[in-house]
């Protein structure tokens, strides 16, 4: 079962300059009765976006008519907390292929992977760049390029490279998932079986 | 060069090695529960593959399930549907389950310890975080996304890169009064609320090594909480005293065989870590958290950082918080006004919890201003603790014992903190809403917890109870 095609993009991006933004931020629990992937983009940063009536927060970013793109940029330590792989559905769901920050928790990188969802670690200083970038002009351009690892801002070519495992690359590039790799081996992982019986 | 005791286990599970790319880890044991599992399961059928090794996973609800009148069918629609759907799956996948009402039913990780399905040398997951509950045995326990729940359902396997290994070392002897708890908030409270991701924590010293089972499954519970992969503990006589005789611990001559493998799971005296870190048990006091992540802990006659003691660039954040949390930077915790107490969850539900909150109210009574709500973490907690007087000692007190579950600690049920209230809760995670929109948590130990519910503001145990401590 494949997963989305991930080559180059260019778009706008959302600044979310804030730090340690946990998993229940991006998807609160009430909201995890779901038993389909689809349709958690509706709740993404649901309680920052809605205030208690259900009506939108007008400064919160993703109600700001100003910011809009493919990518989210946010601040140190994204992701973190409780592991559920929804949050990565919803940032995906809502439409961003790609997360930037200067730190990633880990069990959300790997889910982000795992769906498509592009998490581009870079530096604090360039995280900095990015976020004075858009508070410059919300509408300016950013192109990542998975083949190259690179993240550009366009207006000013300033460039970071960014790391990602070549194993996850190819199957990002190609849309292969871990399964269809397991299920290849699945003479190796018998023949593991019987070696420790 | 010799070995620490993750790369032992970890090594011993590697079916292959991908260059510059993750390794295929085997899984000894998979556990399951309602929310992050249906879109596992849809994706195995969508493929049209069955569950692989169905006798190495196991499942239970426990998310997503009221904590009163379980017998009765639940009364929310998406949650009983999602119950439902469980059961439905594991009966059509032959998966294990101890529903809603089974005898075994529980948090997933208070469960499987208590039902001797989590071993020394493991490898456990569980789509669920605080999988490295686990660790406390000795086992390499950690949480994983659905996607992987489907690769284990698929395969019995999942696709992991090492990660870096940190010895957490907390010697000496804990003062009295102490518990597990403090410990684990302190050590997040140092090392952050990010300062453990990419690595394996291996927790040690004098101070570890005298914690109970239960005292090492909360140490080890919260390695999620400062962004750790997983926790573990060398196994030990308390490790083996503890798994042996449960029901479905290894037995006769099986269980020798284990045991003679088990005692080889420690760190080798010349194995390396990529990061050490000492602490001495005398520096730890009761702890409290008093901001919106688990790192932003006290002590709790402390009192928060005033903005300049905060690092320029997390101040934002920082101010951000405490406007949630209703705080100002410099407060001090003692004295200020309490309106909720959690007891329960996978942190603090074990039946050691509920004995330590019980002789701390027992004699005494629940504030007027404080609601409670103390949960046990499994079926058996609670039969054990109708059968221990424990719940008389509580209801004497004014509390009163609900039915297991994960409850408030994340409010997926009905069991949520009021928007504006402030709950003091055993639980693992003090994020904004996490116990319901707009909830205000402080972290704590079940003892602080207790003494906070009699007093119903914040308040140092020991201030109180002295000499009842040990």
């Amino acid at each position: 079962m494949a997963i989305e095609k991930f080559t180059k993009i260019t778009s706008s991006a959302v600044p979310l300059p804030i730090e340690n933004v946990d998993t229940d931020q991006i998807i609160p629990a009430r909201f995890l009765k779901a038993t389909t992937r689809e349709g958690f983009g509706e709740n993404l940063f649901r309680d920052w976006r809605y205030d208690s009536n259900n009506k939108p927060v007008e400064d919160f970013v993703l109600n700001d008519p100003k910011y809009s793109g493919k990518i989210l940029v946010a601040g140190k330590n994204f992701g973190s907390g409780s592991s559920r792989e929804h949050a990565a559905w919803a940032v995906h769901d809502y439409g961003f292929k790609v997360v930037v920050s200067s730190f990633f928790a880990d069990i959300f990188r790997g889910n982000s992977l795992n769906n498509g969802l592009l998490p581009v670690l870079v530096t604090e200083d360039f995280l900095d760049e990015i976020f004075a970038e858009i508070d410059k002009d919300p509408k300016a351009q950013f192109e990542v390029d998975l083949e190259s690892q690179t993240f550009k801002i366009v207006s000013s070519g300033s460039t970071a490279s960014f790391e990602i495992n070549s194993y996850k690359k190819e199957c990002l590039l190609n849309g292969f998932d871990d399964i269809d790799y397991l299920l290849n081996i699945k003479d190796k992982i018998t023949a593991f079986e019987a070696s420790r019986a | 060069m010799g070995k620490t005791l993750f790369d032992k286990i970890w090594d011993s599970h590697v079916v292959a090695k991908i260059d510059e790319g993750p390794s295929v880890l085997y899984i000894d044991r998979h556990l399951i529960h309602e929310v992050t599992s249906p879109q596992a399961f849809a994706g195995i059928e969508k493929r049209g593959i069955e569950v692989f090794r169905p006798q190495n996973t196991v499942a239970t609800p426990d998310h997503n399930v009221p904590t009163i009148d379980q017998h009765l069918s639940i009364k929310d629609e998406l949650s009983r549907f999602q119950v439902n759907k469980l059961t439905e799956n594991c009966e059509r996948h032959g998966v294990t389950l101890f529903g809603l009402n089974h005898p075994y039913q529980g948090i997933v990780h208070v469960i499987g310890p208590q039902l001797g399905l989590t071993r020394p040398g493991m490898t456990i997951v569980c789509g669920d975080s605080h999988t490295s509950t686990h660790g406390a045995f000795g086992s390499v326990a950690f949480g994983i996304g659905t996607s992987e729940v489907e690769m284990v359902l698929a395969t019995q396997c999942i696709m992991q890169p090492k990660p870096k290994k940190m010895r957490i070392s907390v010697e000496g002897e804990l003062p009295k009064g102490i518990s597990a708890k403090d410990v684990v908030l302190y050590i997040i409270s140092k090392v952050t609320a990010s300062g453990g991701t990419g690595y394996f924590v291996e927790f040690a010293g004098s101070a570890i090594r005298s914690l109970s089972m239960e005292g090492r499954m909360t140490v080890c519970n919260m390695s999620i909480e400062m962004g750790a992969r997983g926790g573990l503990i060398a196994p030990d006589q308390t490790t083996f005293d503890y798994v042996k005789g449960r029901e479905y611990a290894p037995q006769g001559e099986e269980w020798e065989k284990e045991l003679a493998k088990w005692k080889e799971l420690y760190s080798d005296e010349d194995a390396v870590f990529d990061k050490e870190i000492v602490y001495d048990a005398a520096d730890i006091e009761p702890m409290i958290t008093y901001g919106t992540n688990p790192g932003m802990g006290t002590k709790v006659k402390g009192r928060i950082p005033t903005l300049e003691e905060v690092p320029e660039k997390e101040r934002n954040s920082f101010t951000k918080s405490m406007k949630y949390m209703g705080f100002n930077p410099g407060d001090e915790l003692i004295g200020k006004p309490i309106d909720y107490v959690f007891v329960g969850s996978c942190t603090n539900g074990r039946i050691e919890d509920l004995r330590e909150v019980a002789k701390f109210v027992k004699g005494r009574k629940k504030a007027d201003n404080i609601t409670a709500w103390i949960v046990p973490g499994s079926k058996q907690v609670e039969q054990q603790a109708i059968e221990e007087g424990i719940v008389d000692v509580l209801e004497e007190a004014g509390f009163k014992l609900r039915q297991p579950g994960c409850s408030a600690c994340l409010a997926m049920n009905d069991d949520k903190i009021p928007s504006g209230k402030y709950a003091v809760s055993t639980s693992n995670r003090n994020f904004e809403g996490r116990q319901g929109p707009g909830s205000r948590t402080l972290l704590a130990s079940p003892v602080t917890a207790a003494a906070v519910a009699v007093t119903g503001s914040i308040v140092d145990p020991r201030e109180i109870s002295e000499l009842e401590l040990v």
